[in-house]
């Protein structure tokens, strides 16, 4: 159950090998959670970060492999994830991958993308807000990115699919108000970490243990949106609004 | 499927959705008991626990307040029938014009007597007369196995279990309460202020015995240069007793006693976040302690402004705002009078604001397994949600009190680390077998069983069902 500062005791990572979800398990198994669940599509990434869980307090460990590009299996790898758990107090939905300038006109990748990144999540949070409205509580924190809420041309195609599912997530969260489930959308800005290696640091870049240390702030707070870091919120208060002439000139 | 309601405690944290039945008779909890599906059932009363004990995540909460029926009172020995769904308050209206009243009151009357059994609570009669269910001579207990007739004597296993046992071992749905004689609605009160909680307990320690009721009130804020200047620790003990017709003014000594004023006021549903903040709870706390007398005896204070002050403001918990608030209550030893100190002068070294800390003596425990009241010294404290230290400050604060031997009272609990539940009630097993035996099924279950682990050993139910939730 949640305890009154929102903390999880079980959890299910939709995408746990990501830096960032290890982060997350690793912070929550210090405090109440004991049971975590990791889904994702690469074996040997999973059995570490399931190690890796272990190592920081969780007692029962399972891995569930699933392949984001097969959309319509998304709500089966969330029912294995459910089963596998028991009660599941938060879900972090970490899953989707991040598109270059090499990735532009090239429909095979797009379509990978685009699945990845949006298609499949939504698919997944429509199964889990289901499962959580029938155990009558629950957390579904969902991974979104500042590159969602003003998209760049560097990496596009991840931005739109990024913003469909932030949208996604806004309207998934009213749809659950009084149902006990609640979403959070954590929109961090540029994080070091394996997915955004070689690439150039962008201005207020984070890490991935900030990110997992404002996603329990936010558990607590019960925050609808978190930004990594805070002052982002305000950083793109502004830049929503700046002409697209200005904005396609600005670094970064 | 039926309506589903979410429901919350009374510090409205952690809410969960539930099918909320409202039985009337207890053949209507037998057959919900009877039916009762994977996700468990527990029932509830006036939702004034602080944490989770009366909530069932996707399961069924039973809402006992229509069970409300109140026999007479026996007038040679005291005793009357009441159902479990029936509040303190109307059970004190009935009977107290005859010149009976509660034998053990909690700082509200708005909890049911199924409630109040459930989590054995304590007033500030405890060093004399020990806990609610020591004054019940017996119930009525609808179990998934059966409705029994149960008392101290008569499967005092059971009895015992289900004092203190948060509504784990069935559903009470009527008892006999043992009532108290008194002549008058008035309290006779001695009210001391200190100016550290070393004075304070001392007092506390030699004179409770000659009080029936005592509290102290302590200011654990350390805003407005509180800590500074020393008045973290400052108090105020009142001791009271009930007054005689011969205490009265010779106009009042006829008169019955009075039931107590209804509410006059009620709450804001909505406030701003931080209403209840560090500054606004230490002014509070400054003014409860100008207010009181340096020294005073025998002061006529009426019942209720004396055990219920809060009572006359309706839903007050909400003026704490949307995220909430915790109420923290450990229990140790005697001689830990030292923890009692530590957990203050942490609480305002890290600037954790806290409205009212109670402080009070207990006396000897009832037997029941899970009772919270231990020989000793109990510290309540109030505190909003918000402080970022403060979800790491309780976890430090809880093995202190584990390490002194002392626990945290489950009917306000909505945050222990699981793992410290054996530790604090040692006898927690006696609870498990008696579950074991009278709901084989596990059918009965919350949010704070599940939260705290206290369905484990009861392999058959734990998460059975859970696994299958979608079905």
């Amino acid at each position: 159950m949640l305890d009154a500062f929102g903390q999880p005791q079980s959890l299910v990572v939709l995408g746990g090998t990501s830096d960032i979800a290890g982060e997350v398990v690793r912070t929550l198994a210090q405090r109440r959670c004991r049971t975590v669940v990791l889904a994702g599509r690469d074996r040997d990434g999973l059995d570490r970060s399931a190690d890796a869980a272990r190592a920081a307090g969780a007692e029962r460990v399972v891995t569930v492999v699933f392949d984001a590009s097969d959309v319509g299996g998304a709500a089966r790898a969330v029912d294995d994830c459910f089963d596998a758990a028991g009660s599941v107090d938060m879900v972090l939905l970490a899953v989707g991958m991040l598109s270059h300038q090499r990735d532009e006109l090239d429909v095979e990748r797009t379509r990978e993308i685009v699945s990845t990144t949006y298609a499949w999540p939504a698919g997944a949070l429509t199964r889990v807000a289901a499962r959580m409205s029938e155990q009558g509580y629950g957390r579904i924190v969902v991974l979104s990115s500042v590159a969602a809420v003003r998209v760049r041309r560097a990496n596009f195609v991840y931005a739109s699919a990024k913003a469909g599912l932030d949208a996604f997530s806004i309207g998934l969260g009213e749809a659950l108000r009084g149902s006990g489930v609640a979403v959070q959308i954590v929109r961090p800005g540029f994080v070091r970490s394996k997915m955004t290696a070689g690439l150039p640091d962008a201005p207020l870049a984070t890490t991935p243990e900030a990110v997992a240390r404002a996603i329990a702030a936010g558990l607590e707070s019960g925050a609808p949106v978190v930004w990594v870091p805070g002052v982002l919120r305000w950083v793109f208060g502004v830049l929503r609004l700046v002409p697209q002439a200005l904005w396609r000139r600005l670094p970064g | 499927m039926p309506e589903r309601t979410l429901l919350c405690g009374w510090g409205r944290t952690a809410p969960t959705r539930a099918c909320v039945l409202a039985p009337e008779v207890a053949d209507d909890v037998q057959r919900a008991l009877a039916h009762a599906d994977a996700r468990g059932t527990v029932a509830r009363g006036l939702g004034r626990s602080y944490g989770d004990a009366a909530q069932c995540a996707g399961g069924v909460v039973l809402d006992m307040r229509s069970l409300a029926g109140i026999g007479d009172v026996d007038q040679v020995t005291g005793e009357v029938d009441v159902g479990a769904g029936a509040s303190l308050d109307s059970l004190v209206r009935a009977t107290l014009p005859s010149g009976w009243f509660l034998p053990v009151t909690p700082g509200t009357r708005q909890v049911t007597v199924g409630g109040a059994i459930a989590a054995d609570v304590h007033g500030k009669n405890h060093h004399v007369d020990g806990s609610f269910a020591q004054h019940v001579a017996g119930m009525t207990l609808a179990t998934p196995t059966g409705l029994r007739r149960i008392g101290p004597s008569s499967d005092p296993e059971l009895f015992w279990a289900t004092a203190g046992g948060m509504g784990l071992t069935g559903v009470v749905t009527e008892a006999r309460v043992q009532m108290l004689r008194v002549e008058t609605d008035q309290m006779l009160v001695d009210t001391d202020r200190f100016v550290d909680l070393d004075g304070v307990m001392a007092a506390m320690e030699h004179g409770d015995a000659d009080y029936r009721y005592s509290v102290a009130w302590v200011d654990c804020t350390a805003a407005l240069g509180a800590r500074r200047s020393g008045h973290t620790g400052r108090a105020v003990l009142t001791r009271a007793r009930h007054a005689a017709r011969d205490d009265l003014p010779p106009p009042d000594r006829h008169r019955a006693p009075s039931p107590p004023p209804s509410t006059w006021l009620r709450a804001p549903r909505r406030v701003p976040p931080h209403l209840l903040h560090t500054l606004s709870i230490a002014a509070f706390n400054e003014a409860w302690y100008r207010r009181a007398p340096r020294h005073r005896t025998t002061e006529l204070q009426s019942m209720w402004r004396f055990f219920h002050p809060l009572d006359g403001v309706a839903d007050w918990n909400h003026l704490y705002g949307p995220r909430g608030f915790l109420q923290y209550q450990f229990a140790v030893g005697p001689g830990e009078g030292a923890v009692v100190a530590a957990v203050i002068s942490e609480l305002a070294d890290r600037r954790i604001p806290s409205f009212l800390a109670v402080l009070k003596r207990f006396g000897p425990s009832a037997p029941g397994p899970l009772s919270f009241p231990v020989p000793g010294w109990t510290l309540a404290l109030d505190m909003p949600i918000g402080p970022p230290a403060l979800r790491a400050c309780l976890d430090g604060l809880d093995e202190a009190v584990a390490a002194a031997g002392g626990r945290v009272y489950l009917a306000k609990d909505a945050r222990l680390r699981p793992e410290l539940l054996d530790t604090m009630y040692p006898r927690i097993g006696e609870l498990r077998t008696v579950r074991r035996r009278v709901d084989p099924e596990g059918v009965l279950r919350s949010d704070l069983s599940r939260r705290l682990g206290l369905d484990r050993g009861l392999d058959r139910g734990l998460d059975r069902g859970l696994d299958r939730v979608g079905d």
